[in-house]
């Protein structure tokens, strides 16, 4: 009996853990496997081709296309939406009336899916019923904007809408930090005649310094992983214009029927956001022994 | 703090422009949906309707087109809803379950193993596709419902452990092992302490994973057939349908019902909401 209650916990757990794990590393192996295989519209196992899939990768257009874009998406939505996120919350944080109305404002779009906001502003972008009507409406006839449609500027549409997106949610983990600081703190530097930018800039900020590290972490592994609000927006398109790695792991998987490519570009995109969490989840976990 | 320093009418003013910015693209769907095309042409993006027309949201629930298949969203909402039932509940029944293993039934290694674990909530679901697809394939699952279900309950595994093994953390051992000496087993304790104590916990992760779930796009386009496409998939194949002439007024009032669900639980259950994003966000 009481080998049964000790080894009970392992015992219930077990399944669920080989599924996860089976889920988690059987699939990446799984997915390395392919990725070195010339698996095209079906998985071909008995074809080992080595590395010839990242070769064939990293000499593609359209691949380092997608690559520029991630880039360009990924400083633009993290640095926007944590600059737009930290100026709402220290606005907020000013004793305001109406915060809560105004939170509740500023973070709906985060329980939307990017599919229903990819919609939305696909169609406020929209080069001539949209945003530019409105302005020509409004007297500004020589407003010209057409972005979407633009092979070298739809990404930056796709910025705006995922900014649109996060910012609420930056703004949430920052308010949380500011309310977690000391007025006496403010209060002290305040007498000592600090400036308020100086303030909030030399003090208050590194304080914050473990939100905002998390905060990016997070929205950095999204923009990663971003793929529905490229769908949604611009479909990858002007052509390939848009492509970020994850729409261009999904059409050469299951439009172009070029899996082992697909599984190839999959692991570069595993291989990076590991690069940006596997240092931080271990140092948590290394730092925190949960061990009460 | 600014206030002694900037002006109040500042704070507000600048306040109210974000407030403006978050809620333009939500107005913009609602009044554009109640507009005939006629409206469209000779209005704008912010113009109101002159009169509330409401063809466009019984096209897009019962008779708009996603290619050749014209029977709206409905379809695909029902999809969605059979789907995330079961998947939410099964997923956090599981989390549930392992946090509680983690965190009061510690055992050498449990730590790692939890480690590893929680590199599933980062990892990118694109390396899973492949493999998952020809797993789904093996059980009979492919392009399903049961299968969509079931990868959801195995994908969201991992995050669900997370919030309820840090919440269990803050439960005391003494209480457990007072029980235990009380004679009280694993899944006594369980049933009778723990899950009294859940509430606010099942609370944010049911959230969590309705939301998720509900609005998950690349498992539903790589893994649902012709009869089990869920929501996101319907609206986005929708507002992408190439037909000569393009129904804004269908594809928002589409967009503001895929979202509905959610942002009503988002207005229900704000507080919860946010302390799921939060908890999600600040790990270990």
């Amino acid at each position: 009996m009481k080998t049964l209650e000790n080894i009970l916990p392992k015992l219930v757990i077990a399944p669920g853990f080989l599924i996860g794990f089976a889920f988690i590393y059987g699939f990446m192996i799984w997915n390395g496997v392919l990725s070195v295989t010339g698996s095209r519209m079906l998985p071909n196992y008995s074809e080992f081709v080595g590395l010839d899939q990242y070769v064939q990768l990293w000499d593609m257009d359209r691949w380092w296309v997608a690559l520029t874009n991630l880039g360009i998406f990924s400083v633009l939505y993290v640095g926007g939406s944590m600059a737009l996120g930290m100026a709402m919350a220290i606005f907020l944080d000013q004793k305001v009336r109406f915060e809560g109305v105004l939170r509740t404002v500023y973070l709906y779009p985060m329980a939307l899916s990017f599919i229903v906001t990819g919609t939305a502003w696909k169609w406020i972008l929209n080069p001539s019923l949209g945003l530019e009507k409105l302005m020509h409406d409004l007297g500004w006839a020589s407003f010209h904007f057409d972005w979407l449609v633009q092979s070298d500027m739809a990404i930056y549409c796709v910025v705006i809408a995922g900014v649109w997106q996060s910012a609420g949610f930056a703004m949430a983990l920052s308010l949380a930090g500011l309310r977690g600081i000391d007025d006496n703190i403010i209060k002290a530097a305040q007498l000592d005649g600090a400036s308020l930018p100086r303030i909030y800039w030399r003090i208050i900020l590194p304080i914050l310094r473990p939100v905002v590290f998390s905060t990016v972490l997070v929205l950095s592994h999204l923009s990663i992983k971003s793929f529905d609000l490229v769908m949604a927006l611009t479909a990858g398109g002007p052509g390939y214009a848009t492509d970020v790695p994850a729409t261009f792991m999904y059409v050469m998987s299951f439009t172009r029927g070029q899996i082992g490519l697909g599984a190839a570009s999959a692991t570069m995109m595993l291989a990076t956001v590991a690069a940006i969490v596997v240092p931080y989840l271990y140092s948590e976990l290394r730092a925190k022994p949960h061990d009460r | 703090m600014i206030a002694k320093h900037l002006p109040r009418a500042l704070i507000y003013g600048i306040l109210l422009i974000a407030a403006f910015f978050f809620l333009a693209p939500l107005y913009v769907m609602l009044v554009t949906s109640f507009k005939d095309a006629a409206q469209i042409r000779s209005g704008n993006l912010m113009s109101l309707p002159t009169s509330l027309n409401f063809d466009a949201w019984s096209l897009a629930w019962s008779s708009a087109c996603t290619g050749v298949d014209c029977r709206g969203l409905k379809p695909y909402f029902y999809n969605s809803v059979i789907m995330a039932i079961p998947a939410v509940l099964i997923s956090t029944a599981w989390g549930a379950i392992n946090g509680y293993v983690l965190s009061l039934w510690k055992f050498k290694g449990s730590e790692v193993l939890f480690g590893f674990l929680l590199f599933g909530v980062f990892m990118p679901f694109q390396v899973v596709l492949l493999p998952m697809s020809q797993v789904l394939g093996f059980l009979g699952l492919s392009s399903s419902l049961g299968g969509l279900i079931a990868v959801h309950c195995v994908a969201g595994m991992a995050g669900t452990t997370l919030f309820f093994r840090n919440y269990y953390t803050a439960i005391p051992r003494e209480l457990v092992n007072a029980a235990r000496i009380d004679g009280a087993g694993f899944w006594r304790i369980f049933w009778r302490i723990v899950m009294p104590l859940s509430t606010p916990i099942l609370m944010v992760t049911l959230i969590w994973q309705f939301t998720n779930i509900w609005n998950d796009f690349l498992f539903g386009v790589a893994f649902s057939g012709a009869d089990s496409k869920p929501i996101t998939v319907g609206l986005n194949n929708m507002a992408n349908t190439s037909s000569s002439v393009k129904s804004y007024n269908v594809d928002m009032a589409a967009a503001v019902i895929a979202g509905l669900p959610t942002m009503l639980v988002y207005v229900l259950a704000g507080q919860y909401f946010v302390k799921g994003l939060t908890a999600g966000a600040v790990k270990g």
